[in-house]
């Protein structure tokens, strides 16, 4: 058996990862919902995300925070721009043709980091030290503890958007019916774009806030698509089984790496099979309430 | 000499190669209630949706007071003022009867005349009241149909399009939102296009008709006049000749024009 020490560690571990991949996962869902493209690129909006922050905060002396914010808004005009550019102009197009060009994206966001910043692994200074004292014997990295709280709060944040606000229940309606919000003179095409600004914000935080675990190099945008099968795992369209099925795969995968260190980082996948096979329809199924 | 609140000049529309409207031409005037008559397939959907730019046209203008609005992207037009309400009611379903209605008046910013007009859609329309607080989804079929319309008057627009609001509902539904349908137009001064195969109750709410099939104009002029004639006696009030809709056809073509 495992000390409880180390299962409070690695759950907590676990916690934070499945909070980091909740927030690209929460991205995925967004735009998929709104436009049914699946951004197989979206993992690669947190790696810039991560490097924006990190150039930001050379060029403030270290300031994270408004670094930070600024990082952020700037991968969110990133994506901003690729729907408004080049996805509205490709929708329409075969699935097949759309899934490459996503997966091309990632290609190329990969390239531009390792031009732009070199191949290197780099480090981000954020005010995250330490740790913090859970009563008893039980600590839990600020850095961790970070991402937690900021899922909490992006999660709320993003709810009371989409219900409480004009533009938010308009992205819904859009989302439920496309041709009818048209009708309603929504401006849907402006609000897609929205969209995927708002996930590649939150892909960009996820990026600045999991820098001091992972480090920062081009590679970490692959933990996409270990969002992507968290997504799938909690049943893709449905934004709280996105999150809860990260949770899951965030959860389990530092038990199965220090259970089983032969077949680091497969967990998610295996898990993704699990379900697929056992509840083809994900963990929470969309029967009816396909709210945002 | 004013311009008529819309018209339709010498349209044509394509499904790819296939030429569903055939330079139709249509006007309608401000205050007026003016109906298209046509069976299955006969382009009323298409005409409509040509109107307001979920299709484009290949040739002829559409006009809104005399401005062209043809080939634009569809919420530009309603924000020029016509709200479309599309056949087969497409409300929102997971959003709620009042979140519907206020996603008609979206482009409008004036909160308290909005709250105002969402009162008086629940005047016209009462159910909607109890049901405001409901997701559109579990609405009947006739709930639906009176939140589209609503949907659509929230808009304020100057010309609402109902596309076949008699689909799939009883007879005395129908009764009941074609009297609304009347009363929008009479008390809120909405000028109305109305698509119907229910050619009865859509010519006597009506002033003025058109006849549509496969995909151009047949016949036009005052309701009265349609209704007494003997084609519509007989094509669509069911008189003589019963036969699965969209198969009859026009006997004495040469009577129109
Ligand atoms: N998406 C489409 N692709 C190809 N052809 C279409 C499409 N939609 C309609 N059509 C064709 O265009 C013609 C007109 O269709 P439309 O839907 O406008 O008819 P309608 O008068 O509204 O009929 P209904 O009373 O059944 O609603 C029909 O022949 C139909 O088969
Ligand atoms: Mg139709």
């Amino acid at each position: 058996m495992l000390p409880l020490n180390d299962v409070v560690h690695l759950a907590v571990t676990g916690l934070a990862q499945g909070c980091a991949y909740g927030l690209i996962a929460l991205g995925f869902v967004l735009i998929y919902k709104a436009t049914e493209v699946v951004n197989f690129a979206h993992g690669e909006f947190m790696m810039l995300g991560a490097f924006t922050v990190l150039a930001y905060s050379e060029a403030f002396g270290g300031s994270f925070w408004p670094a930070f914010v600024l990082g952020c808004l700037t991968i969110g005009v990133v994506g901003y721009l690729i729907d408004a550019q080049i996805m509205r102009r490709i929708i329409g197009q075969s699935s097949a043709s759309i899934f490459i060009l996503t997966v091309a994206f990632g290609f190329i966001f990969r390239s531009l980091a390792g031009i732009i910043w070199g191949w290197n692994t780099l480090s981000l200074d954020t005010p995250f030290d330490g740790q913090v004292a859970l009563g008893g014997e039980f600590a839990i990295a600020t850095d961790r503890l970070a991402i937690i709280v900021a899922t909490i709060l992006l999660c709320v944040l993003l709810y009371l958007f989409f219900s409480r606000t004009r533009y938010g229940i308009a992205m819904q309606a859009a989302s439920q019916n496309q041709l009818a919000a048209y009708y309603m003179g929504i401006p849907v095409k402006r609000l897609v774009s929205i969209t995927w600004a708002i996930g590649a914000i939150i892909a960009a935080a996820a990026g600045a806030l999991l820098a001091p675990v992972t480090q920062i190099d081009t590679t970490i945008g692959l933990l996409g698509i270990k969002a992507l099968a968290g997504a799938i795992v909690g049943g893709f369209g449905s934004i709280p089984g996105a999150l809860l099925g990260c949770l899951l795969i965030g959860i389990i995968e530092p038990f199965a790496d220090y259970l089983l260190p032969e077949i680091k980082g497969v967990s998610p996948y295996i898990v993704m099979l699990l379900v697929l096979f056992l509840r083809p329809e994900g963990l929470m199924k969309q029967t009816f309430k396909k709210k945002v | 000499m004013t311009s008529p609140l819309l018209e339709m000049r010498n349209v044509e529309t394509y499904y790819g190669p296939i030429m569903a409207i055939r330079g139709v031409s249509l006007v309608v005037d401000e205050g007026e209630i003016v109906t298209v008559l046509g069976a299955n397939g006969a382009g009323k959907t298409t005409l409509l949706k040509t109107a307001t730019g979920a299709l484009d046209s290949r040739k002829g203008r559409v006009l809104l007071d005399g401005a062209e609005i043809q080939n634009r992207d569809p919420d530009w037009v309603a924000r020029q003022g016509i709200a479309h309400v599309p056949e087969g009611r497409e409300v929102f379903p997971f959003l709620s009867v009042v979140e519907n209605l206020e996603m008609g008046a979206y482009n409008r910013h004036d909160r308290d005349a909005v709250a105002t007009d969402v009162e008086t859609v629940y005047a016209y329309f009462p159910v909607l009241r109890e049901l405001r607080g409901k997701m559109a989804a579990y609405l009947s079929g006739g709930q639906q149909q009176m939140l589209a319309i609503g949907r659509g008057f929230l808009a304020r627009p100057r010309l609402l399009l109902l596309d076949e609001p008699s689909l799939g509902l009883s007879p005395a539904l129908v009764e009941e939102i074609f009297r609304i349908i009347t009363r929008l137009n009479r008390e809120q001064g909405l000028s109305i296009l109305l698509v119907e195969q229910n050619a009865n109750v859509a010519l006597r709410v009506s002033q003025r008709g058109y006849v549509m099939e496969v995909g151009g104009m047949v016949m036009d002029g005052d309701s009265n006049h349609l209704l007494a004639s003997e084609d519509i006696k007989e094509f669509y009030l069911g008189k003589k000749e019963e036969g699965i809709r969209g198969r009859r056809r026009w006997k004495k073509r040469k009577t129109w024009r």
